[in-house]
Order: C-alpha cells, then sequence, then structure tokens
C-alpha cells in the first residue's frame, strides 16, 4: 500500500441532499487537513447522487470520490462496508472520518476492524499533535463525567466519528476547485446479508429537534405522561421543540425519539429550558452545545443548576403556568 | 431451539453522582469511588433481556460470557437470575488494558469455543467508556452480519427479524442466522430477576477461562493487543454561575425569570 497521506471524510445524503454532518465533517477535516499541509478528500455512497460531489468541493473538498450504485440506495452495513474498504484502499488517507449518526455508529467499527486499524467514537474535538503529527482525538466517556484524548500509533487510517454539530462548517465558495472521481461499487448483491422490509418514521409535530432554537426538555421529575403534556404551552408561546432526558422515554412517557443525550439526539438551541431533570452527564451530552440553559428544579442541589445561566428552585407546576403566562404577556 | 450468547460486562455504577466521580490524571485511570457499587452495564442488561424474550417465546439456551477483573458474584451472576443458563468468565492478567479492539478479540474467540449459535447479543455501548464497537468488532471477527442498535428482535424459520433504530424511527430488516446485534434502551425495562431465579442462579458455578482455554494469542490481547493509546483523561470543570431567580411565591419566581430572559433578550 503507498503511504497514508490526506484527510477522507465520509459524507451522508438525506433524501438527495448532503445531510449537515457532511458540511461540519468537511469543516473539520479541513482545518486538520491545512494543520498537515495535505488534501481532504471525500466520499459519498449512494444511489443518483448527481451534483452533490461539487457541493463537497464547494464546503470545502479538494477530492470527492462518488460511489453510485443502486446497491447503495440506502445504508445497509455489509455493502458499505465493502465499498469503503475498497476506496480506502485505494485512497490510503492518513485520516478518516465519519459522523456518529446511524450510519457512521454502524460503519465505522466494523469498518476499522476490517482495516485493522482502530476508530474513537463520538469525538467532540480532533486536532493534529504538533510533534507526531498524530490525530489527537477527544471524547467524552463514562456518560460525560471525564474526557478522554485518544491517538492511533501504529495504524492507518486514523478513524474518527465526530459528533453532530462538534464541528463547524465552512461558508460555502461555489468557486472553489476540485475534482469528482467516479468510483464503481463493482458489489457482489450476495455480499449483502439483510435486507431493510420497511421503513418506519414516528411523526414529529412542530419543529425538530436538531433545528430548534428554543427547547422545552422534561426529565424525571415531570412524573407522568400526562403531567409531560403541562409542557407544551410554554413551548408553544417560546415557538419551540419538546424533548425529555431517557426516564420519561423509557417509561413511555414520550416518544423514544424525542430523548436529548449520549444515545438519543446532539441539539445546541440558543435557550433550552430544563424542568424536572437532574442534569446527568449522560442527558447533558446531548445538550452541551446549548448557549443558555434555564433550570427548573425542586432540588436546590441537582447538577443542572451547575450547567445552567438562570434557575428557579421549585415546583414546576406552579412555575410553568405562570412563566408561560408572563412570557406570553411580554411577547404580545 | 436457538442458541443464543450474550456478552455483558460489569462496570462501576453510571447512576452514581457526578460528584464522586475522580480520576487519576497521571496513570490515566478512574479512581474507584468508595461506596459505588458495580453492576451489569445498563444496555447489556437489555441484550440479556432480548434473548430472555426469544427464551420466552420458543426456548433455547442463553450463554453470557463476560471479560473483566475483579467480578461481583452476586453482580455478575444477575443475567442467571433473570432466566439465562450458563455463565462463562474470562480471567487473565494478559487481558488487562485491553481496548475495543482487544476485548472483541478475546470474546471471538471464546464465542468460537463455545461453538454453535444463532444470534449474539451485546448492549449497544457499555456505560463507562461508551465506545459502542465490541459488538460490531466481535461479528467482524466471526465473519458474520450484525445490526446495530436494535430495539426488538423475533426469530423464525431460521430467520430473524429486527427493528434496528434509525434517527426519528426505526428500520424492519430480515436477515439469516447466525447474527450479531447490540441492543439499546428503547427495547424496555429488562426484567427483575424472580426469587427463584436467584436461588437457581445461587447454585450455579461459572465457567472461567484464561487465555490458553480460548486459544488466545496474548499478543492480540489486552494492553498487548490495543491498537488506540490513551494520552490524556480528565474531569472536564464545569464554571457553575447559575443565576437563581427568586420570589415569594414559586409564581412570582416564574415572572421574575420570565422578565429576567427579556432583559438579557433570550425571549
Amino acid at each position: 500500500m503507498a503511504e497514508n497521506k490526506g484527510v477522507m471524510i465520509c459524507g451522508e445524503i438525506i433524501e438527495g441532499k448532503l445531510a449537515p454532518i457532511t458540511m461540519e465533517l468537511l469543516g473539520g477535516g479541513r482545518a486538520l487537513a491545512t494543520k498537515l499541509g495535505e488534501e481532504l478528500c471525500a466520499v459519498l455512497l449512494g444511489s443518483g447522487i448527481g451534483d452533490l460531489g461539487k457541493e463537497c468541493i464547494a464546503f470545502g473538498a479538494d477530492k470527492v470520490y462518488v460511489v453510485d450504485d443502486p446497491l447503495l440506495k440506502e445504508y445497509q452495513t455489509d455493502a458499505y462496508v465493502t465499498v469503503m474498504e475498497k476506496v480506502v484502499k485505494q485512497v490510503s488517507p492518513s485520516i478518516l472520518l465519519m459522523g456518529t449518526t446511524a450510519m457512521g455508529r454502524d460503519l465505522a467499527p466494523r469498518l476499522a476492524f476490517r482495516l485493522g486499524t482502530a476508530v474513537s467514537m463520538d469525538c467532540t474535538a480532533l486536532d493534529i499533535d504538533p510533534d507526531s503529527k498524530l490525530l489527537l482525538q477527544t471524547r467524552a466517556v463514562y456518560g460525560g463525567n471525564a474526557t478522554a484524548v485518544y491517538v492511533c500509533e501504529g495504524n492507518k487510517p486514523q478513524m474518527a466519528t465526530v459528533r453532530s454539530k462538534a464541528m463547524d462548517p465552512l461558508e460555502k465558495d461555489d468557486s472553489k476547485s476540485g475534482e469528482v472521481v467516479k468510483v464503481e461499487a463493482g458489489l457482489d448483491p450476495s455480499a449483502i446479508k439483510w435486507k431493510v422490509t420497511d421503513t418506519v418514521k414516528e411523526k414529529i409535530e412542530g419543529i425538530k429537534l436538531e433545528d430548534a432554537e428554543v427547547i422545552v426538555c422534561g426529565g424525571r421529575g415531570i412524573g407522568s405522561a400526562d403531567a409531560f403534556k403541562e409542557l407544551e404551552p410554554l413551548a408553544q408561546v417560546l415557538n419551540a421543540a419538546v424533548g425529555a432526558t431517557r426516564p420519561p422515554c423509557d417509561n413511555g412517557w414520550v416518544s423514544p425519539s424525542i430523548q436529548i443525550g449520549l444515545t438519543g439526539k446532539i441539539v445546541s438551541p440558543t435557550l433550552y429550558i430544563a424542568v424536572g431533570l437532574s442534569g446527568s452527564s449522560q442527558h447533558m451530552a446531548g445538550c452541551s452545545g446549548a448557549k443558555n440553559i434555564i433550570a427548573v428544579n425542586k432540588d436546590p442541589e441537582a447538577n443542572i443548576f451547575k450547567e445552567a445561566r438562570f434557575g428557579v428552585v421549585g415546583d414546576f407546576k406552579k412555575i410553568l403556568p405562570a412563566l408561560t403566562q408572563k412570557v406570553k404577556e411580554l411577547r404580545s | 431451539m436457538p442458541n443464543m450468547i450474550v456478552c455483558v460486562k460489569q462496570i462501576a455504577d453510571p447512576e452514581a453522582p457526578p460528584g464522586s466521580f475522580k480520576v487519576d490524571e497521571a496513570t490515566r485511570q478512574v479512581t474507584p469511588a468508595s461506596g459505588v457499587s458495580q453492576v451489569v452495564s445498563p444496555f447489556d442488561e437489555q441484550a440479556v433481556e432480548a434473548a430472555l424474550r426469544i427464551k420466552d417465546a420458543q426456548g433455547g439456551k442463553i450463554t453470557v460470557i463476560s471479560l473483566g477483573k475483579n467480578f461481583v458474584m452476586d453482580v455478575i451472576k444477575k443475567p442467571l437470575s433473570m432466566g439465562a443458563d450458563e455463565l462463562i468468565l474470562l480471567q487473565d492478567p494478559a487481558f488487562d488494558g485491553g481496548d475495543s479492539h482487544a476485548t472483541a478479540y478475546a470474546l471471538a474467540m471464546a464465542i468460537k469455543k463455545v461453538g454453535e449459535f444463532d444470534v449474539i447479543f451485546c448492549g449497544r455501548q457499555a456505560a463507562d467508556w461508551d465506545a459502542g464497537q465490541v459488538g460490531s468488532g466481535i461479528a467482524e471477527i466471526l465473519g458474520i452480519p450484525s445490526i446495530t442498535p436494535i430495539k426488538k428482535i423475533e426469530l423464525a424459520d431460521g430467520k430473524a427479524k429486527v427493528e434496528r433504530i434509525i434517527m426519528d424511527g426505526y428500520q424492519v430488516i430480515e436477515a439469516a442466522t447466525p447474527l450479531l446485534v447490540t441492543v439499546s434502551n428503547e427495547l424496555g425495562e429488562p426484567r427483575y430477576p424472580k426469587l427463584k431465579g436467584i436461588m437457581a442462579a445461587a447454585k450455579k458455578e461459572p465457567i472461567t477461562w484464561n487465555a490458553a482455554d480460548i486459544g488466545a494469542d496474548t499478543a492480540k490481547c489486552g494492553a498487548a493487543g490495543a491498537r488506540s493509546k490513551l494520552m490524556k483523561l480528565f474531569v472536564p470543570v464545569k464554571e457553575g454561575k447559575c443565576e437563581i431567580i427568586e420570589g415569594e411565591s414559586p409564581e412570582e419566581a416564574a415572572v421574575a425569570l420570565a422578565l429576567k430572559l427579556r432583559e438579557v433578550r433570550l425571549i
């Protein structure tokens, strides 16, 4: 194999468009490539990819490898691992980045094992060590109680998956030049060991958590499915999305699809109103990007007050209606 | 009847208060806190539960494998008391200091020694290092398909019907066995052991295997087999500058909060 050189990111496509994580990876990957004085390339796998390769260039890639094949229409472990193995061996990058997404979480470990290298999952920061030129991979461990920095010394590529919203995308520059290279998938359909027979999407009413500027989030302290509805009037006047920590989801009070945390959604609103939640590290891992956290909790010792900018100690059942009413007045 | 294998890890209770958590930055190790009990990692308990639901429906055998040291028997036997049939503990100084790769290798070697299986279950990630790759790694080493993370699995006619969690929903997947799945909390609460189960588990002796027993190459185990190196470990500093908004009553505090949010232009 040739000497490993350059930074490669594996992009993602959602409904015919580049997923936000793709731009974030390109932004983060560009910074690393600049520090190394090497190229940044992107890989796009899918079916009917069209001009998305060019878009990757506008967002920072020097070169884009496009693998367009009907068998890659939807993410499937065997197909994607096989094709990524082929592309990585062909290009020999020094660093390979993916998103910590449904795809990256599944693809990265298997690909790393197949390539005989290691991967750090869910990194929140990446840097280049000035002496060794190795990739410094920073990630939360112990549910966010500690931060760990890893390197991979002997194996290439150095791999990491990156938490959504951890890296900043670059401004789109349509004048930037680059090269789009088509790669044949060359997949043997028999290599694909499972197939999707149905996809069930939960209906999300109102604003998506990932896009919301304001979020009202409830925790174990809310107490029941009925009590959870008491968050809605406040969410409505603030034009906010409603989220939850893990216990309300596990208890069936709300849909698991609104879980915010290490194993749920990662959000970064301007205003995050945390109601009846203790602020476990597990949960904070999902909302550490929130710019202003407001805590409403009965327990003045709750960890959430260490994370919040403003807090009110007391019963949310009394506080929320009054807060909702006052916000409504101020906004009218 | 299906043969099922579940991989579990014993860890310090992740629900322990964050204040009790300390690390030794010099040795890059977590300092065991006094009074924090050991538990089976929560997602691994859900993996046991997923296997038990299949056993409830159609019978079968569940073998639980755990790699670690300083096992607390009452803790690591919990899967047996929940209804699993056999417990294998992988213990060897050669396993110390491993990363996901070294751990997956040792578990895969142990699974090869167990022999026949239809489904391997792992938790989606251990609630200590949160790496989330041992499951996929085992599948890759054994050369079997993997589906991660899942919230439901059923077996019929040598095939598995699996629900894989994706953003805002799930996929229904049909797969041939043998396969490996990693289980997420969306599966639902694992069962509590019943007294009968606890008594039965107390009588069962776990099988203990070392590296030689499973034919593992010690150069691939533990620290020797690790491919990633921990350079730094620290507890992030929290600023903790919360302004508590007060009032004569909760309602007045709420009004004061609204005014404050307006003042700083957050609403």
